[in-house]
């Protein structure tokens, strides 16, 4: 039995791909056991830590100058870019795959943009705790995070004057989905959650009896003295958000179009077992549709998976980590940066004329100083512009300082190993006849490596 | 025009793609080449602008009853007529608007608005109506109508890292350029030349892996013209160094060099404004401000303002009152505006809103959006606005 190509697309999908030598111990392992292992490595929760102070506990006074204001604003973005780094440092190296691909899940369907990076870290951390676990515990946990409270209003949302804003995004981004609630169950929930709010002195989840509207709410068809608590049971009670969340798993997990059937059959799984992660996720990944032709190869990694996926597969070390921000940067997508409450669209949104190029242009800047090596006929015009590449080369290394493990990639792949073979590897989607035309032209097998992560094909998982 | 400049411009507009300018009849190529460039500038207000704080009806008492601690005081409005006027951030726009190249249309909007900001992006975005799900932009539709000069990508230039929904056709879509020199370097690498050429196979049809190698292909033809060309002309007039600012200044470049592009796309955001809205929404209604009169005048100079129009819109207004933390909720109808060297009706278009009359505490819409859309087509793109809009819209009297 050889079920190499099942257990590359698990990997693919239920973490960030797989060494060379692990696919060879594993191929001949059921999905269930592949699974099994993935589960496993995934139960320590290795929390982030790299923020460890909440600058807005001492606000600077009034009468601070421009120096001390420039002094703090330079503290955040050293927090920015050190929180960056450690998620970016976590996801390329942990063995706990399953949870970081889930917790980025999360990052996504609770986008959340504030510029307090002691709060961005709790909740990257309530999201990563509850990854894997309950729903209605993380969704919770989200929603009495400060984190949330900010970025949403609902630390302005107060008995005399309801502010709207989580109450709705609350059904549409975060369990319902648009259609499925009036803005009539907007308004009355919102008044459900007034009160719901963070100590700014300490920071700690508070809830403010006073600033409480206690009279009776009519939510979805229901009357009573609501609270917030009671609007998250009414909301999970109904089915739609166990639909809600899993055609946004399958799109995730899955594919882009989502199958009916095979979303139906996850919205049972998930409602029965009461929200719990677990036994939803084991569904997919061991469902036959999953392993169907049409799913394989066939989604678009994000920017933060394409950069992960090539740290990990030649273990990238970077001398100045703040590249791999202005990586996400250029590519459209900066981790604890979501473009807006929606979140990053993904799927063929990722992907326009000039983030395209990026992608095929990276892989080469970081593992050969910008060069592609390039052994087709190359027109006088390509020959100048190589060239000044190479003339180039020294200060390309110096800017990015990144150094790939070569030998340990190389000395993962025997030498005897068939071209096809390797390709066969690095590529989710079958090799078609670019790809064959391109491997036989490469001078040698590191180079051919290098075009093979810099084609469209790498971009899909 | 001078002969030679139309032998010029016919051979910039029609590229390789089309018949040879000197064996068209004449009143064919004079028709091209009048209006082979006339160019369509779309800013996007993202975020849910509030509209009234920005064209202040402060001729209503509704107005400052419902807007008690945000309302703009009377003595600062930069009063247009007796009803409506001015943010003072917009100071910026009182000479465009008195030289009557500003239209202001009010209470823009559609039947059963969409509170949700990603789903009213998308209705304006997709031109649908507000139960329909169209997955293609409007201008992506005009590219796929196959206009005389919707062949290439860059017909629709959007100045951006990425392409907005409203740029994507079935076909066909715009192209994305923030720097023109950068995108072309990074095509320039002879493997992804190779690749272009490739032998192609079955694989190529397959959705995401097509969509991968057709962005690609085009990207690659794209990148080149539209370098060669834009760098043939600098930008002499001064432009405020913000964002938005360097966007128009980038699209300035573009139309002055003669590139054959139709529209071009630029986006400005943070304009929800639940809380503290007067401080947000006023530096972002300046940087606006001082941007487009910049890019006005710029065009003024160079004589091209006739030939460009200007539409700016944002997905929906506000409330019409204000909430407790000073700032505003998601509402409905907002207010659209045209620039342009060659508006038929410069000024206020149509009526102030009407805030006596409100569904549920929100302004009922006057003008659907598609309406305008269709006008830009019809008379300004001069394509039929029916196969794009999906359905018929009369237009306005704008243009």
């Amino acid at each position: 039995m050889d079920n190499s190509k099942q257990v590359k697309h698990l990997y693919a999908r239920a973490a960030f791909g797989i060494d060379y030598h692990q696919l060879q111990e594993q191929r001949n392992w059921s999905a269930k056991k592949v699974l099994k292992r993935l589960f496993k490595d995934s139960e320590p929760i290795q929390t982030l830590t790299a923020v460890t102070e909440n600058i807005d506990l001492n606000p600077l006074p009034k009468e601070a100058g421009e120096e001390a204001r420039k002094a703090q604003q330079e503290k955040r973005n050293q927090q920015e870019k050190a929180l960056n780094n450690a998620w970016m440092n976590q996801l390329s190296t942990t063995n706990a795959q399953l949870r970081e691909k889930l917790t980025l899940f999360w990052h996504n369907h609770f986008a959340c943009n504030i510029g307090n990076y002691y709060y961005q870290q709790q909740l990257n951390n309530i999201m990563r705790t509850h990854a894997l676990g309950n729903f209605k515990t993380l969704l919770t946990g989200v929603s009495q995070s400060p984190a949330m409270l900010n970025f949403l209003n609902n630390q302005q949302n107060s008995k005399a004057h309801p502010n709207e804003n989580f109450a709705r995004e609350l059904m549409e981004l975060f369990t319902l989905g648009r259609g499925h609630y009036t803005e009539q169950d907007i308004k009355e929930s919102a008044r459900a959650f007034t009160g719901w709010a963070y100590n700014g002195k300490n920071g700690e989840f508070n809830f403010r009896p006073g600033n409480h509207d206690d009279k009776p709410k009519t939510f979805m068809g229901k009357t009573g003295n609501f609270c917030g608590e009671d609007i998250i049971d009414m909301i999970l009670a109904n089915k739609q958000t166990a639909k809600y969340m899993s055609t946004k798993l399958y799109r995730y997990l899955v594919n882009e179009t989502p199958d009916e059937t095979h979303v139906n059959q996850m919205t049972d799984v998930f409602y029965n077992a009461n929200y719990e992660l677990k036994p939803l996720l084991e569904f997919v990944f061991t469902s036959d549709w999953f392993y169907e032709d049409k799913n394989i190869g066939n989604l678009i990694k994000s920017p933060v998976e394409l950069l992960v996926d090539l740290n990990r597969r030649f273990h990238i070390k970077y001398e100045n980590p703040d590249v791999l921000i202005q990586f996400q940067r250029t590519l459209g997508q900066v981790l604890f940066r979501p473009p807006n409450v929606a979140g990053w669209p993904g799927g063929k949104n990722w992907i326009d004329s000039s983030s395209l190029m990026y992608r095929m242009k990276i892989p080469s800047t970081i593992l050969n100083a910008g060069v592609i090596d390039f052994a087709g006929k190359a027109t006088p015009e390509d020959e100048a512009y190589l060239a000044s590449q190479r003339k180039q080369q020294f200060n390309v290394i110096k800017r990015v300082q990144a150094n790939a493990d070569w030998n340990t990639f190389l000395q993962g792949i025997p030498i005897k190993v068939p071209r096809e073979e390797v390709a066969t590897y690095l590529l989710e989607p079958p090799i078609n006849a670019r790809i064959t035309a391109e491997i036989t032209k490469a001078t040698d097998i590191k180079n051919m490596v290098i075009q093979l992560v810099s084609t469209p094909e790498y971009q899909l998982c | 025009m001078k002969r030679r400049d139309f032998l010029r411009n016919s051979t910039l507009a029609s590229g390789a793609f089309l018949i040879p300018a000197f064996l068209k009849p004449f009143e064919a190529l004079a028709k091209d080449a009048l209006t082979g460039h006339k160019n369509l500038v779309i800013i996007q207000l993202s975020g849910g602008n509030d509209g009234l704080n920005t064209i202040v009806p402060f001729g209503s008492d509704v107005y400052y009853q419902k807007r008690k601690t945000i309302a703009i005081p009377n003595t600062e409005i930069i009063k247009l007529n007796d009803m409506q006027g001015l943010n003072p951030n917009l100071a910026a726009l009182q000479e465009i608007y008195d030289q009557g190249w500003m239209s202001i249309i009010n209470s823009v909007g559609y039947p059963n608005p969409d509170r949700s900001h990603f789903r009213s992006m998308d209705i304006w975005q997709t031109a649908s109506d507000a139960n329909e799900f169209l997955s293609t932009g409007w201008i992506g539709r005009y590219l796929d109508s196959n206009c005389q000069s919707c062949q290439n990508p860059y017909t629709a230039i959007e100045v951006d890292d990425t392409l907005s929904l409203a740029m994507k056709g079935q076909k066909m879509k715009g192209i994305a350029v923030q720097d023109p020199n950068k995108l072309f370097q990074t095509t320039r690498e002879p493997f992804f030349k190779d690749l272009v050429n490739g032998p192609t196979d079955d694989h190529l049809h397959e959705d995401n892996l097509g969509y991968l190698y057709k962005t690609m292909i085009e990207t690659y033809s794209s990148a080149d013209y539209i370098q060669k060309t834009s760098k043939t002309y600098n930008v002499v007039a001064p432009y405020p160094s913000t964002g938005l600012g360097n966007q128009l200044k980038s699209v300035s470049k573009f139309i002055n060099s003669g590139l054959d592009t139709r529209i071009y796309y630029v986006s400005l955001g943070g304009f929800d404004t639940h809380v503290g809205q007067q401080n947000q929404q006023g530096r972002q209604l300046k940087i606006y401000a001082d941007a487009v009169a910049a890019f006005v005048k710029d065009l003024k100079q160079t004589s091209k303002l006739d030939d460009t129009m200007i539409m700016t819109f944002s997905e929906f207004g506000r409330r019409v009152e204000q909430n407790a933390s000073n700032g505003t909720d998601h509402g409905t109808a907002n207010n659209v505006f045209l620039f342009g060297g060659k508006l038929a009706k410069a000024g206020i278009y149509n009526d102030a809103p009407d805030l006596q009359n409100l569904e549920n505490g929100d302004l009922k819409y006057k003008v659907d959006f598609r309406d305008v859309y269709a006008t830009l087509l019809n008379k300004w793109l001069e394509v039929d606005n029916g196969s794009i809009l999906n359905k018929n819209f009369a237009g306005l009297d704008l243009v």
